[in-house]
């Protein structure tokens, strides 16, 4: 069994998780749009295997695309998606556009349980913390 | 311009020294603030003129009182008096008043249509008064003049130039060069006279202008002109000076010492007003920018440091795209100074330069190839590292020597109009690779020293340095890959590389910077780039690995690096919903199809437009609905157009000699046999063509990257052509081909594209910078004198031999079609974001709002 680290937050119960696909369906770098509680997700898998889910909604268009969007990595080994509209790149981690820090997607959480992809509540402000945590620590170099 | 510089570095001098800076007072005649004269003429690209004005002064540290004339100065009561009667005073005065143009006093040379080429105020007033009109004469064939008729032209008006000199730029160029220059200049449709004097305007009835009248040798001549422009020179705007009483030059300019100080010590004067210390009026930007300096220098520190003793007038300049450039001792005036020249008369290049008898580079002159100005002027009064006859070969020919800047010495000028040297600049771009990982550029270089933000004629120069430090300005396509497009199109094919893991994992900077952290996945630049040109290699790959089968554009691997519309062949739209063009071959079209088209359209609630590319748009396709679409028309017969790719979109063409009176050969044939041959070819953007039957040309081949045009035995092939933002005239390339000939000839043309060019280069910038020009491509695909015709050929000959429709090839495949589910668990269910509401008949988007 492979799990994701899970945020302790206490409202987090399995309730919230939603089956969505299997994990073999995913295409390596290609990502799918999925239906979670009625909000459009884009959910990734990467080429090393780790899923991100992050809103399908590209803050730049309106439009529901993000999933469309190229992955990627840049130089410190953020993971990326870039929205096929505009092209606005965004950390998949948390979410934040890289060129506009004020812009968003929601981030969720996500995980594969016995071959099958779960996709957990949002988890935004939680990655927010992950992001001045890595701010920090890349300005301290 | 002068006094901007000359108030920013007083300013700057005070900020240095840490004193309180000294309280300034600008009067400007101008109703605006200051601006870039230098680049007055590129108001016609946008016709915006906050994108001239030179950066505002600190907030607060300088009062500016415009519009306001100055009318006098009272030296004695040391105040000056506006023409409205404000009195200031002060402690220090500063003329900077410039030139005033000069006009020929001929007879009706103030009658309406008479313009003078000198500020914002002209130029919107020559623009607007253009306005419907037909014909121009610009009136001096300098620097100015040429400028003005550049600008006449932009508006559309016939263009003519009178100078009364025996040729154009008369204080740049020699016999030579003009000749080249003017060779060029005619070629593009303005009418040169010179050796004509001006003798006098003439008005219609109304008392508006509408000729002139010139005088060549004995003849006189009239040219018709709805707007005259005087451009015949300037002359120092010395009248404040005059009228204080201060010294002036008996032609002219304020008479100043080597500090710019007037005749009294209290006023300065600097710019095209004054007379400089060395007897010489200059009428460019960068010795004013040193007099400002010199003055401030004095002015603020009472320093003697920055004397202005004379400077260099070397220019290099853009007249209507043509280069010219004249440095140094350009006429080889200095005693027993020696010339070595270079013409090409086909290609109108003339370069010349003068030497001392001791070997060291004294100036010269550069027309049509300027490329290596920067470095040559650098070079003044040095011994040049090759024999002058090497320098002055084009780049590419057999023999050539190119130094470009990194050989020269550090203490040499790049940068003369903010005189900085090779080694400041050199000093700034290690500075700013220090403090970041991210590229140098040429504008940081410029915010740090200055160098390339006055004329910009340094600015290539600079990139090279910076390109040549490896900080940057590097071909290299991204943070990914050092390599350029074209290295990776090299790499790929010749290892024979199928995916873009195993091109990262061998080639990718990661991969060749030992010991950094392993990036595994590239961007959304490098991973289009790299899934087009394994798809325009795809079927040479396949031949190759003897499967035969080539590659669809969404097979696994190379499914995820398809941009937003190859993603899913379809054309994305601004709300998220598609639209699919099916292919119409040279756009003939039955009307069984054209019924179908309709059904399609009526079925799916589909919006129809016809496009430009003679083919019918289908718009507000959901994703989900696409194969479904695809189905219906891949059964009736059609096939992907590929309006989605960088890739071939259509051959346009005219009915031709089938149905045309005119027609001389059939174009319609042509149009689908070239369609049919290089569909779905990918290539580094998209391709268009277009064939006409005749020369009159009724399918604008020549806008396009392949134009065909129908002559009386064959065919006239153009290539590099385009429309859109930069239109382009497509060159060329050969006359009256066969169709062997012409379609061996595209063959090869089209796989050199895709084999050299830049990520999204058209073919139209490509064949621009294509080293050696035409005559090189020429040679390559006619001639093959570089021996890679049958080379260039095999790759289209595998790809026609491995083309397969791509939207039967999704409908095929399970696989793939499952990738068109809206939502991957719910894939029926529409996107509640793709809506639509009626408009004339059909449906258009409702908008979702986003921020932009
Ligand atoms: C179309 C064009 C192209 C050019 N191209 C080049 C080029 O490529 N390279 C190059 O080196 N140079 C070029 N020049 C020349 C360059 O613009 C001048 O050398 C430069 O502008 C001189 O600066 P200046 O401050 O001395 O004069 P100006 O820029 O003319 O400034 C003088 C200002 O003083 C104002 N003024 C005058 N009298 C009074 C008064 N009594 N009271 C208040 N205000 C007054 C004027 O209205 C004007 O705004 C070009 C000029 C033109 C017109
Ligand atoms: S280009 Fe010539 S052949 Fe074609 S339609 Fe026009 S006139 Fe006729």
């Amino acid at each position: 069994m492979e799990t994701l680290d899970m945020p302790e937050t206490s409202e987090i119960t399995e309730a919230l998780w939603t089956p969505v696909c299997k994990y073999t369906e995913l295409e390596p770098g290609r990502g799918v749009a999925a239906l979670v509680g009625g909000a459009p997700v884009a959910l990734f898998r990467l080429g090393d295997g780790s899923l991100h889910a992050v809103g399908n909604l590209d803050p730049f268009s309106g439009a529901s695309v993000i999933s469309r969007g190229i992955t990627g990595m840049r130089a410190d080994g953020t993971a990326t998606v870039a929205s096929p509209m505009y092209k606005d790149v965004f950390d998949l981690a948390t979410g934040v556009a890289l060129d506009a820090p004020e812009v968003r997607l929601p981030v969720y959480a996500v995980r594969r349980h016995r071959g099958t992809v779960w996709v957990g509540p949002d988890v935004t402000s939680v990655s927010d913390k992950d992001a001045e945590l890595l701010t920090m620590a890349t300005s301290a170099v | 311009m002068v006094a901007h510089r000359f108030v920013s570095s007083l300013l700057e001098h005070a900020q240095d020294d840490g004193r309180p800076a000294p309280a300034v007072t600008v009067f400007g005649a101008e109703d605006r603030p200051a601006y870039d004269r230098v680049r007055l003429s590129s108001w016609f690209d946008d016709r915006d003129p906050a994108g001239l004005h030179l950066d505002p002064y600190p907030d607060g540290a300088v009062e500016v009182v415009a519009p306001a004339t100055v009318a006098s100065v009272d030296r004695e009561a040391q105040t000056v008096t506006t023409a409205d009667g404000a009195v200031r005073s002060y402690d220090t005065l500063v003329l900077a008043t410039g030139s005033r143009p000069f006009v020929p006093p001929v007879e009706q040379h103030q009658a309406p249509g008479c313009f003078v080429y000198r500020t914002l105020d002209d130029v919107e007033a020559i623009a607007a008064y253009a306005d419907g009109r037909a014909t121009g004469v610009v009136v001096g064939g300098g620097l100015l003049g040429l400028e003005a008729a550049k600008a006449l032209t932009s508006l559309g008006l016939q263009t003519s130039v009178v100078e009364f000199a025996p040729r154009l730029m008369p204080l740049q160029v020699d016999d030579g060069g003009a000749a080249a220059l003017q060779a060029r200049i005619a070629e593009l449709g303005v009418n040169l006279l010179t050796g004509t004097r001006l003798d006098r305007v003439l008005v219609d009835d109304a008392g508006v202008a509408c000729a002139v009248q010139a005088i060549r040798g004995e003849e006189a001549v009239t040219v018709e002109a709805d707007i005259v422009v005087f451009a015949a020179g300037v002359r120092p705007e010395d009248s404040l000076a005059r009228a204080a009483g201060l010294d002036v030059g008996e032609r002219g300019g304020i008479v100043v010492d080597k500090l710019c100080r007037t005749s009294d010590e209290r006023i300065y004067a600097i710019g095209e007003c004054a007379l400089a210390a060395d007897g010489r009026v200059y009428g460019l930007v960068a010795p004013g920018y040193q007099m400002a300096e010199a003055a401030a220098a004095h002015i603020a520190a009472e320093s003697e440091g920055r004397a202005f003793t004379g400077a260099d007038t070397s220019t290099k300049l853009k007249l209507l795209g043509v280069e010219v450039a004249s440095f140094g001792d350009a006429f080889g005036a200095a005693e027993g100074s020696m010339a070595a020249t270079y013409s090409d008369s086909r290609r109108r290049v003339y370069r010349k330069l003068t030497i001392a008898p001791d070997g060291r580079l004294l100036g010269g002159i550069l027309v049509g190839d300027a490329e290596d100005y920067g470095t040559l002027r650098a070079l003044v009064g040095e011994q040049p590292p090759a024999a002058p006859e090497q320098l002055l070969l084009p780049a590419g020919a057999a023999g050539a020597v190119s130094i470009g800047p990194a050989g020269l010495p550090d203490a040499a000028v790049l940068c003369s109009c903010h005189n900085v040297t090779k080694g400041a600049i050199c000093t700034a771009i290690h500075d700013l690779a220090e403090k970041s990982d991210a590229e140098v550029t040429p504008k940081q270089v410029g915010l740090c020293t200055k160098a390339g933000t006055g004329c910009g004629s340094c600015v290539t120069s600079i990139k090279s340095l910076i390109k040549s430090s490896g900080s940057g300005g590097s071909s290299g396509l991204c943070e990914h890959f050092t390599q350029s497009r074209s290295e990776l199109y090299t790499i790929i094919r010749r290892d024979r590389i199928t995916t873009f893991a195993e091109l990262l994992a061998k080639h990718g900077a990661a991969a060749q910077a030992q010991g950094q952290r392993a990036v595994n996945d590239g961007c959304d630049i490098c991973k289009p780039a790299v899934g087009s040109i394994l798809a325009s290699l795809g079927g040479l790959l396949a031949e190759a690995a003897g499967t035969g089968r080539k590659p669809h554009v969404l097979d696994g691997g190379q499914a995820a690096l398809q941009d937003t519309n190859d993603h899913v062949l379809a054309n994305l739209q601004r709300n998220g919903s598609y639209s699919v063009v099916p292919r119409i071959p040279g756009g003939e079209i039955t009307p069984d199809k054209l019924i179908v088209i309709g059904e399609v359209a009526r079925d799916f609630g589909l919006y129809t437009k016809i496009t430009g590319g003679q083919r019918i748009d289908l718009f507000g396709a959901q994703m989900a609905d696409l194969p479904k679409i695809w189905r219906r028309l891949v059964d009736a017969g059609f096939e992907s157009g590929h309006a989605y790719g960088k890739a071939l979109r259509t051959v346009k063409s005219c009915v031709g000699s089938t149905w045309c009176r005119y027609g001389v050969q059939d174009s319609v044939k042509m149009a689908i046999d070239l369609e049919l041959r290089y569909r779905g070819l990918r290539a580094p953007h998209k391709i268009k063509m277009a064939v006409s039957g005749c020369a009159r040309e009724c399918a604008e081949a020549q806008s396009k990257d392949v134009g065909v045009i129908a002559t009386e035995r064959g065919w006239n092939l153009y290539v590099g052509g385009n429309g859109g933002a930069r239109p382009r005239h497509a060159d060329l390339l050969a006359t009256d081909l066969d169709d062997d000939a012409l379609i061996r000839t595209i063959d090869r043309f089209l796989a050199l594209y895709i084999a050299e060019a830049d990520r999204l280069e058209r073919t139209a910038t490509w064949v621009e910078r294509y080293e050696g020009g035409l005559d090189r491509l020429r040679s390559v695909l006619i001639d093959d004198a570089e021996d890679r015709g049958a080379d260039l050929e095999a790759l289209i000959a595998a790809h026609i031999d491995a083309y397969t429709d791509e939207w039967r090839a999704v409908l095929d495949d399970p696989v793939k079609l499952a990738r068109f589910a809206t939502f991957v668990n719910a894939p029926d269910a529409p996107d509640p974001t793709v809506a639509f509401v009626p408009e004339r008949g059909q449906i258009k988007p409702l908008l979702t709002l986003g921020r932009r």
